[in-house]
């Protein structure tokens, strides 16, 4: 494996940014807009004195850890569909890049979105809102981690599909990751959904990762079997993902569609 | 790796896609130092031909070498001594022409970046483009920019679709010169795909004229043409290819 190869592919987006600012301002332009959003409601159900514990901290921390899992799955998509849109796919395929390489790349330029998206957040949290995630200590580093991974797990699961499928599948980029929101117990615990649904929610690493940090808020406790349950799942996730990549990627190469994508 | 080996070796390709007979058993080669042409009508099979010597699609028989070595086992060694050219393919609209590049040597392991990239560009004539955006070149530049991306890691072999299509004759000029001082200077083989029979008539050592996928002739381009009995190699094409209507 070269790190060069992997580094250049990250270059090529940072400069894609670095000479594009409709670009710099999409990746901050919709976290910035539902914080707003989600902090006014905060601030409004703490007025009103509604009944829920710590009610801005747990709006707020959800929603800039449920962007982070949109981000990463967004930036792993958008990573490949930049190189799709520019018909560059086919120099980098036929580049001594690997397809492993080319997964480490994109995975690397989601991560990278990641952070500066929610950089935009974690700022506007603090300073219109009072709202400072980091007083969540180390655990927020375990929260961060496992909503990445799950977001690079359906990121390459969505980049397989737009690879076999071809660009009619794009909007899934988008759209995938909205049928985990209800089960992923982003705004409220597993146990609001129907009873039918919670083994489904349980299943998802998003899911523990928000009752791990609303335990957090609520009794100041980390709860490392939630945080373990979710380490699990997304070692499943992510072998899922990257194995259906590869699998489309071979037959992508049989049917000749990395040929066709992009025209 | 033997320096000496033919540097590509295909013997009974076939590839199908699902009804369709893309290539049907065809066998070649190319030596060292030899430019060669690749030629049929559209939907010929020369494209996936291409494309299977790149790895980008799998075959569904027959064997390929490249540089004596099998490319499916051996992809990243020989991909680095190869590159690709087409006007199908393109670089990333939004980035500098030298940002391109950059990306591109860095993909391909080339030492020494600035230096490459000066003496490419010099040769090629497009060192004034480097600053500007890819999208806001003009198609001859594009091609010249393209064939530098093709020739930024000194391929051993060089694959070229199409390189002087949609291309003024002074530019399609430009480009043929390079390329044929570019495998005086490495003595490397080049791989030529191309509609336009003068050009493979000035370029090309040796050629292969396909038709749904099955090589009909092979040979060097006088020896077609005297094969034939026609005047040039227009005409030879031209004759092959009217032959199916038949």
């Amino acid at each position: 494996m070269s790190l060069r190869r992997i580094f250049a592919l990250a270059r090529r987006h940072y400069y894609l940014y670095k000479g594009s600012w409709p670009r710099i301002l999409e990746l901050v332009y919709w976290p910035v807009m539902s914080l707003t959003l989600w902090g006014f409601l905060s601030l409004y159900l703490k007025q009103i004195h509604v009944d829920l514990p710590a009610v801005v901290p747990v709006f707020l921390g959800a929603l800039i850890l449920w962007d982070v899992l949109f981000r990463s799955q967004i930036g792993v998509c958008m990573a490949f569909l930049e190189e799709v849109w520019s018909r560059n796919l086919v120099g980098i395929f036929v580049s001594p890049l690997t397809p492993l390489e080319f997964v480490i790349g994109q995975l690397l330029v989601g991560v990278l979105r990641t952070l500066a998206a929610t950089f935009a957040m974690v700022l506007l949290a603090a300073l219109a809102y009072g709202f400072n995630i980091f007083a969540l200590g180390l655990p927020l580093v375990a929260f961060f981690g496992n909503l990445i991974i799950m977001g690079w797990a359906i990121g390459l699961l969505v980049t397989g599909i737009v690879l076999r499928f071809g660009q009619g599948a794009e909007s899934l980029a988008w759209a995938i990751i909205f049928f985990f929101q209800p089960i992923s117990a982003v705004f409220y615990p597993v146990s609001a959904l129907p009873q039918w649904l919670q083994p489904l929610s349980w299943a998802t690493p998003a899911a523990s990762v928000f009752e791990g940090m609303r335990a957090l808020l609520n009794s100041g406790t980390f709860d490392t079997a939630l945080f373990l349950r979710a380490v699990q799942l997304n070692g499943v996730y992510l072998v899922v993902g990257a194995a259906f990549f590869m699998l489309m990627f071979r037959l992508a190469r049989r049917d000749g569609q990395l040929l066709t994508i992009g025209e | 790796m033997d320096k000496n080996a033919r540097v590509v070796k295909v013997v009974n390709l076939t590839k199908r896609y699902r009804r369709t007979l893309a290539v049907n058993g065809l066998s070649f080669h190319i030596e060292p130092g030899e430019i060669f042409g690749l030629i049929g009508a559209n939907g010929a099979g020369k494209t996936t031909t291409i494309a299977i010597l790149l790895g980008l699609v799998t075959p569904t028989d027959g064997e390929i070498t490249i540089f004596g070595l099998d490319p499916e086992r051996h992809r990243r060694k020989v991909l680095e001594r190869m590159n690709f050219s087409s006007p199908y393919i393109s670089l990333p609209h939004r980035l500098t022409v030298l940002q391109n590049l950059t990306v591109y040597a860095d993909l391909y392991g080339v030492r020494n970046i600035r230096s490459r990239l000066d003496d490419l560009c010099g040769k090629l004539g497009i060192s004034d483009l480097l600053k500007r955006h890819f999208g806001q070149l003009s198609s001859g530049q594009k091609t010249r920019v393209a064939i530098a991306k093709a020739l930024i890691n000194e391929p051993d072999l060089l694959l070229l679709d199409e390189p002087t299509a949609s291309l003024d004759p002074d530019v399609a000029e430009r480009v043929r010169s390079c390329l044929l001082s570019y495998r005086e200077e490495k003595g490397a083989a080049i791989l030529v795909s191309s509609h336009n029979m003068q050009e493979v008539e000035r370029i090309c050592d040796r050629m292969l004229i396909l038709k749904q996928g099955k090589k009909m002739i092979e040979g060097t381009p006088a020896s077609i043409i005297s094969r034939y009995r026609t005047k040039d190699l227009e005409s030879v094409f031209i004759e092959i290819a009217r032959r199916e209507d038949m």
